[in-house]
């Protein structure tokens, strides 16, 4: 919901705190998702990623969250899927140049991240792997962290 | 049995590429050299006649370092890029081709830059582009697979890597000198000049920006530039262009994304006596002003259907013939 996803980049801070403490615990208990296999959960985690992050962020399961990276505010979407920062046709009025009333993507992230303890807006992001599309991205970092007892690296590229 | 054609294999007349330097053509040249560098854009046509290319080119000849090959600019069909390069590189010009990600995925944007440069294209300006909403086309399928970022350091790679973004080798690099396009003048104004520097770190070694209507902005923007050294490792030419009255001016500013247009420009316009050369000294104003700007490199002259006022706003404003006169550099 779009009010909703503008409420949660207002919290970015917040929601900061809360998604590194969560990724912690998802990436600790690595041995126990390797036991159980990593691509059983997949559907269980997808779903409630899709809840989860739908309702708080319109997240449009790209596989490869950004969202640390860009104030919380997913650049899915932007309807250009723009993953680096605003298109030069951003209003006057800081709304996006296709839909004249939703608020740019860009403009949003850029306030976000100003909020947040980490300074990742600035980091170049390559394009998305459309592979990934759907899956899991938080399964995706508890796997990336634990690169060594990797039995199951599927999506991974 | 195929017949022995005799085809010439180097369609384009280019420079060796001299150390340091990334491109074989006359633009990077320019820029090294610390030379206030000028370009333009060619208006692709709606025809498959080449002498329209030819034609539209020579209202430059003398005047300008590089010319833009629009790539579907406005999400309005037109001639490829690829093509009006391939024809103006044949003809000794120095062509600056534009790439949108609105209509290629990565396959056929790798593909492009390795035929551009093997037709003698020296030059490759990578852009997110225009939404289909505002072109001809509202039904097309926008694709967006990349964005500027990530074209640049495609390009980057195949050039300075010798391959293709999924590893796979080259036997000929393509090289090309890279650029970006800017626009200091939409928000989020402070975020502007970090994104330039993002860009930079992917590849970028020129960027043009949008149309410049407020020096001030403009200022500013190169001010945090500055602060970031973006001037000492980007060539920054600044957009320009006539505008053909005040009435123009204010369609533009409501329909055209991304221009910015203050109130005090449409004033000037709207109390002139001839509204066309004012647009027109309006735009030389602007060459002469963003000159004094360190760090500004050169400018870009956006002409769209004034395109024969280009030599005109080249000549009086002075910057080519300050150039070869030796006097101080301006940069």
């Amino acid at each position: 919901m779009y009010k909703v996803r503008l409420w949660s980049v207002k919290q970015s801070r917040l929601l900061e705190t809360c998604y590194n403490s969560f990724e912690k615990i998802v990436v600790r208990l690595h041995p126990v998702w390797n036991r159980i296999g990593y691509e059983r959960l997949e559907k269980p985690f997808a779903l409630t990623e899709k809840a989860v992050k739908g309702f708080l962020f319109d997240c449009q399961m790209c596989g490869q969250c950004a969202l640390s990276s860009t104030g919380m505010s997913c650049p899915m979407n932007c309807p250009k899927t723009l993953r680096n920062g605003p298109c030069g046709g951003v209003r006057s009025n800081g709304n996006c140049e296709i839909k004249p009333d939703m608020a740019c993507v860009w403009v949003k992230a850029w306030e976000g991240s100003s909020r947040m303890k980490e300074d990742n807006v600035h980091v170049v992001q390559f394009a998305v792997n459309n592979k990934l599309h759907g899956r899991s991205s938080w399964l995706a970092v508890a796997r990336d962290k634990n690169p060594k007892d990797n039995d199951q690296s599927v999506a991974k590229e | 049995m195929m017949e022995q054609r005799n085809v010439d294999l180097s369609p384009a007349e280019l420079l060796p590429i001299l150390p340091g330097h990334s491109s074989p053509g006359r633009f990077e040249r320019v820029l090294r050299a610390g030379k206030f560098a000028v370009t333009t854009e060619l208006a692709p046509p709606d025809s498959a006649d080449p002498a329209q290319v030819y034609e539209r080119a020579s209202v430059f000849d003398g005047y300008v370092d590089a010319i833009n090959a629009t790539d579907g600019s406005g999400a309005h069909c037109h001639m490829s890029s690829v093509a009006v390069c391939g024809l103006l590189t044949r003809a000794g010009y120095s062509p600056i081709m534009q790439i949108s990600c609105r209509d290629k995925n990565r396959i056929a944007v790798q593909g492009d830059i390795l035929g551009a440069s093997a037709m003698g294209v020296a030059n490759i300006l990578c852009l997110t582009g225009d939404g289909v909403e505002s072109g001809d086309h509202p039904q097309a399928k926008s694709v967006f697979d990349l964005d500027c970022m990530s074209l640049l350091q495609i390009g980057r790679k195949m050039r300075d890597e010798s391959t293709f973004e999924s590893g796979r080798k080259l036997d000929l690099a393509p090289a090309v000198f890279l650029g970006a396009a800017a626009n200091p003048f939409a928000p989020p104004y402070e975020f502007r000049a970090d994104r330039l520097a993002k860009k930079v770190a992917a590849g970028a070694q020129f960027v043009q920006t949008q149309y410049c209507y407020d020096i001030d902005l403009l200022k500013k923007y190169m001010q945090r530039v500055r602060d970031l050294g973006l001037d000492k490792e980007v060539y920054i030419l600044v957009g320009v262009g006539p505008l053909a009255s005040a009435k123009t001016a204010e369609w533009i500013r409501s329909n055209v994304p991304g221009v910015h247009i203050p109130d005090v420009v449409i004033k000037r316009l709207a109390g002139a006596e001839n509204q066309k050369s004012e647009g027109v000294q309006l735009c030389i104003d602007m060459i002469q002003q963003a000159s004094e700007i360190v760090g500004i490199a050169g400018c870009h002259i956006m002409a769209y259907r004034q395109e024969h006022a280009v030599p005109e706003i080249v000549e009086r404003s002075g910057i080519l013939s300050r150039r070869n006169s030796r006097q101080a550099p301006v940069r």
